[in-house]
């Protein structure tokens, strides 16, 4: 085989494995079983999106999928932090409403 | 030649990284507590994702495609260990317990009190 055909042959087995993996993403997704255990699946689902988007570059060579692939991690690591400051954010609430709850006691 | 060469080279890292996203995603799913879970997902899927641009960029062979796919790539490590940092602060600032195997909690043995 020659090289070409060999690449577009590893793209096949990547696009596959990577689908295996989002699959796997999403269950971790759906069952939970808590806020921060979702954020970290959605946070890895991102990163194997631009792993897919790489691998979909490869095959199709159109260089612009590049620029998508690095904008869906800027995206993904915004959404990561921006969700995390709203966990820390809650978490602080709760807190001072527990404190405030026991001097009134 | 060396086109060739690095296409073989592009193919087989790529789906290395494949294999090492995967595993990250098998991590997340059978880990037992969030903070192993995120071990798993930020250092093998920053690597599996990482693995395929850097054979994006050895198969490119074209100078600007490469050059953007390297800065894909640091962006990508720089930024994947602050996220999962963030994550784990806040979780453990919401009062996440680590699983019951867990043998020593540092942080709780710094602060003195045990997370509510």
């Amino acid at each position: 085989m020659s090289a070409p055909e060999i690449l577009q042959h590893a793209t096949t087995a990547t696009l596959g494995i990577l689908i295996v993996a989002f699959l796997l993403g999403i269950l971790r997704l759906i069952r939970g079983p808590t806020l921060a255990d979702r954020i970290l699946a959605l946070d890895m689902i991102t990163t194997l999106a631009v792993g897919f988007i790489a691998a979909i570059a490869v095959r199709t060579g159109f260089s612009l999928y590049l620029d998508i692939a690095i904008s869906i991690g800027l995206l993904g690591f915004l959404s990561t932090s921006a969700l995390a400051r709203y966990l820390l954010r809650q978490a602080e609430k709760r807190q001072a409403s527990e404190a405030q709850g026991e001097i009134s006691q | 030649m060396i086109a060739a060469l690095s296409q073989y080279l592009a193919a087989l890292l790529m789906v290395i990284g494949a294999v090492f996203s995967l595993l990250a995603a098998v991590g997340v799913l059978r880990l037992p507590d969030l903070y192993t879970r995120m071990h798993a997902a930020s250092k093998a899927g920053a690597v599996g994702a990482g693995l395929v641009l850097l054979a994006l960029a050895l198969a490119s062979g074209d100078g600007p495609v490469t050059l953007r796919a390297i800065l894909g790539i640091l962006f990508l490590l720089l930024t994947t260990p602050v996220g999962a940092h963030l994550l784990a602060r806040a979780a453990y600032r919401a009062g996440h317990q680590p699983a019951s195997i867990t043998i020593i909690d540092d942080l709780q043995r710094e602060t003195g009190k045990t997370p509510e």
